[in-house]
């Protein structure tokens, strides 16, 4: 059972890889698009591995079914209309690269710090929803209200600035 | 397992099925084509099954030629996982278990992707526009069909869809009461339509309505199809599809209407139990529900489920062929205007009923 888990952690972590490399290089915007749907997919599939289903779910609905598809309908809407071809380019090079190796390097420090031994225990996968749910309302309510403030804040926001042609009008 | 049920079904069923809203069109709209092919016009889908998978695979010249084959492949897979939670019978539930009802609610949002894909590869502005109309169409429907499903579980207090199947039959632990009012007495070992869920809550029938409406919005059928459009965009995101690619897309539309409509029997119409009461000695719900385990509840389970989804199916149909397209405004104001705020107001109120009543 173990080995079947493992293998299938290599096979998702090796996937949301190389759709990631896929992603970076190509030229297409939709490509990239497509590419990054399979990291998110598999990113997910990792989550449930690691027992936190609810979170794997909240990945897909949220990152695939919410902001991947408004980010390509963005994409489609300005672009094709218009007749433009879809090609992406690199700037900032340099920079980039910087900023990318300083997070590696802080991404290794990390890994080399943590005491793995204490995280892996072999306590077996259960649903995590239902306390999920009650940390969510008791604990960590305050937090929970404020992101829901912001979501709300970003809704008015947007609702706002669409509204302003027809308001001129 | 429920795999081996639901693949061979939803196959089998897609046949049928348009063949079924061939002839609902027909006797409707007094067509004649489904009346003639072979008796009753049974063998029209058959012979346009083998006619469409015969067909030359055609590929735009201009079109983007990997997504415009990947595209119904995108749409019909996150369509079919999302029957992978789906129970069968007391004695056979789906997978996923606990978080079964917020994963298939996810995938079933994925095959939004599938449409873009599709729209965009095939390079044509009536596809595009469909593609396009069909994404904003199926995001805004999102938000009242979940929050009508939301009104189920502040019930049912689980995502299980096995869970909430079993506490509508008289296996519950949870008791049941009249109509969801405590006071006027327990209907738990009465079984039948006492039990189901939009009978326990009676305020769960107007989110049945906006469920309903929202889901034939999310399955893109008429009066909300405008992103297939034909009078106006010659089938939208499909039109440059045929043969092989264009029957999986067909079979993803019909897939869809069966999974809503397992859905809608699952969480508001006693999912595979039966609607006979136990009256007084006469024990309707015991004898048309088979006893847990062997092959009788099987057989029970799957023919209610399938029986309230069909039904369902036809009254997806009827609308179809009775009620014109709506515009792209009105399909907006009626989402955003009506069914969202009706929908939060409708789960505002069955909290309280469950909190105060219940």
């Amino acid at each position: 059972m173990s080995d079947m888990i493992t293998i299938a952690f290599y096979l998702f972590a090796g996937l949301s890889i190389i759709s990631g490399i896929f992603m970076i290089f190509t030229k297409n915007i939709l490509y990239a698009a497509f590419a990054l749907m399979f990291c998110f997919l598999s990113l997910a599939g990792i989550y449930v591995l690691l027992g936190a289903d609810f979170v794997a779910i909240t990945q897909l609905l949220v990152y695939v079914g919410g902001v991947l598809v408004l980010l390509i309908f963005g994409v489609m809407l300005t672009v094709r209309v218009e007749g433009k071809s879809l090609q992406t380019g690199s700037h900032l090079k340099w920079g980039g690269a910087l900023i990318g190796i300083l997070w590696i390097g802080i991404l290794v420090q990390l890994i080399l710090q943590v005491d793995w031994t204490a995280v892996m225990t072999d306590q077996p996968i259960e649903a995590s929803v239902n306390s999920i749910g009650k940390l969510l309302l008791s604990k960590y309510v305050i937090v929970f209200e404020l992101a829901g403030l912001l979501l709300l804040i970003g809704l008015v926001g947007a609702a706002y600035i669409a509204g302003a042609k027809i308001r001129t009008k | 397992m429920t795999f081996l049920f639901y693949l061979p079904l939803i196959l089998v069923y897609a046949v049928f099925a348009i063949y079924a809203e061939r002839k609902i069109a027909a006797f409707i709209q007094d067509r004649l084509g489904p009346m003639e092919v072979g008796r009753y016009g049974l063998l029209q889908t058959v012979a346009d099954l083998l006619k469409l998978l015969q067909k030359e695979d055609i590929i735009p010249a201009a079109a983007d030629r990997f997504m415009f084959r990947v595209a119904p492949f995108l749409i019909f897979v996150s369509i079919f996982v999302g029957f992978s939670v789906l129970p069968v019978s007391a004695s056979m539930a789906g997978s996923g278990a606990s978080t079964g009802l917020y994963f298939l609610l996810a995938f079933v949002s994925l095959d939004v992707l599938g449409m873009l894909f599709a729209g965009w590869g095939s390079n044509n502005k009536y596809a595009l526009y469909g593609a396009m109309r069909s994404v904003a169409q199926i995001v805004s429907y999102e938000i009242p069909l979940s929050l009508s499903v939301l009104s189920v579980i502040v019930l049912s207090q689980s995502l299980d869809l096995q869970e909430i199947s079993f506490q509508q039959s008289i296996w519950s632990d949870q008791k049941s009461y009249l109509l969801g009012i405590s006071a006027l007495g327990e209907v738990s070992s009465w079984g039948g339509f006492f039990t189901w869920n939009i009978i326990r809550l009676p305020i769960l029938v107007p989110v049945f309505v906006i469920y309903f409406i929202a889901s034939l919005a999310e399955s893109n059928r008429a009066p909300f199809d405008l992103a297939e459009a034909e009078s106006e965009l010659i089938g939208g995101f499909h039109t440059e599809y045929s043969g092989f690619r264009w029957a999986l897309i067909m079979l993803a539309e019909y897939g869809m209407m069966l999974l809503v409509s397992i859905l809608a029997a699952i969480l508001f119409l006693g999912s595979w139990n039966s609607p006979l009461p136990n009256i007084g000695t006469v024990k309707l719900a015991e004898w048309t529900n088979g006893s847990i385990g062997t092959w009788t509840s099987y057989a029970w389970g799957s023919f209610w489920l399938l029986s309230k989804a069909f039904l369902l199916i036809f009254v997806q149909m009827w609308v179809r062929w009775t009620y014109p397209r709506l515009r792209v405004d009105q399909l907006m104001n009626l989402c955003w205007k009506y069914l969202t705020p009706a929908a939060l107001l409708l789960l505002l109120l069955s909290a309280v009923w469950v909190l105060s009543w219940v």
